[in-house]
C-alpha cells in the first residue's frame, strides 16, 4: 500500500509528468482572483452542489442526468449551475476543482468527483453512508431511526 | 460481432491509441480497455471525444476512487486540455478485478449542441 502511495507521489513529481502540460497552461490560465472567489461562493451555495450540463429539470447530458437521478432518489436537494449558459464557469470550474470534465460535485464545499464516482458509490450501496458521514439527511439513511 | 465492429471503427484512431499507449507506460496495466464511445454522442462521425477507460494495475492500490481517477486525468492531461470532451474511467487493483465488464454509458441528451 505504501508502495503505491509513494509510486503516485513520485508519478506527480517526476520529471515526465511535470513536463505534461497541466490541465490548463499558463496561456490558457482562466482562473482570474475573481471568479475563482465567485467558484468559491458557488460551491458553498448549498450542502450539496453540481456543476451540470443543462438544469437538475432539464439535464442536457447523460452523464449530467445521472448524478441528477441519483441525487433525486436519495432524496437530497441540491443547487445546479448550468455550465452551458456560462462559459466563463465551464472553463474556470475545471481549473478551479483540477478536473478535466463535467458534470462535478460538491459536498460541504469539498469536491467528490463526476458522474463515474458517483455512479460507482450508488451500485455499491454507498451513497446513504456517504450522506450520513457528511450529516446530510437523504431517504435511505443509516441513520435514521425506524417506524415504531 | 456487431460489438467488434463497433469497436473497430474509431478505437484505433490517434487519440485512441495515445490514450493506450500512454496508460500502459505509466502504470504497467494487467488489464486495460481504451474505447472510444463518440458514436454515441451528438458529435460529427469519427470524433474521437468520449472515451471509456477501464485499467487494472496494481499502482492504484491504497488509493481512493478519486485519487486513482486524479491519476489517470494526469496522465492524460494533454489528451483531456485537447481533444477529448468525456473520459469514464474505471481503475482497480487486480484483486478487485474479476473480467467484470465496465458499467454502460448513459444515454446521451445531445449536450445542449456545445
Amino acid at each position: 500500500m505504501l508502495r503505491s502511495v509513494s509510486f503516485a507521489r513520485t508519478l506527480f513529481n517526476s520529471a515526465s509528468f511535470n513536463a505534461i502540460r497541466p490541465l490548463s497552461s499558463e496561456s490558457a490560465r482562466v482562473l482570474t482572483p475573481e471568479l475563482k472567489e465567485r467558484i468559491q461562493k458557488l460551491v458553498q451555495s448549498g450542502d450539496v452542489v453540481v456543476f451540470m450540463k443543462g438544469t437538475q429539470n432539464q439535464p442536457m447530458c447523460g452523464f449530467s442526468r445521472n448524478v441528477k437521478l441519483i441525487l433525486d432518489l436519495h432524496k437530497v436537494p441540491f443547487r445546479d449551475y448550468n455550465v452551458l449558459e456560462d462559459e466563463e464557469l465551464r472553463a474556470g470550474i475545471k481549473e478551479f476543482s483540477d478536473w478535466p470534465t463535467i458534470p462535478q460535485i460538491y459536498v460541504k464545499g469539498q469536491f467528490v468527483g463526476g458522474s463515474d464516482i458517483f455512479v460507482q458509490m450508488h451500485q455499491e450501496h454507498e451513497i446513504a453512508k456517504f450522506f450520513d458521514e457528511h450529516g446530510i439527511p437523504s431517504k435511505y439513511s443509516e441513520t435514521k431511526k425506524p417506524n415504531a | 460481432m456487431l460489438r467488434l465492429l463497433r469497436m473497430s471503427s474509431t478505437s484505433t484512431g490517434p487519440v485512441s491509441t495515445t490514450i493506450r499507449q500512454k496508460l500502459t507506460e505509466f502504470f504497467n496495466p494487467t488489464h486495460l480497455e481504451v474505447e472510444c464511445e463518440s458514436h454515441l454522442h451528438n458529435v460529427p462521425k469519427g470524433a474521437e471525444k468520449h472515451f471509456r477507460v477501464q485499467i487494472i494495475s496494481d499502482k492504484f492500490e491504497g488509493l481512493s476512487t478519486l485519487q486513482r481517477q486524479r491519476l489517470v486525468n494526469k496522465a492524460l492531461a494533454e489528451e483531456l486540455k485537447t481533444s477529448v470532451h468525456a473520459l469514464r474511467i474505471e481503475a482497480r487493483i487486480p484483486s478487485e478485478y474479476e473480467g467484470q465488464k465496465q458499467v454502460d454509458p448513459p444515454r446521451c441528451l445531445g449536450g445542449g449542441n456545445r
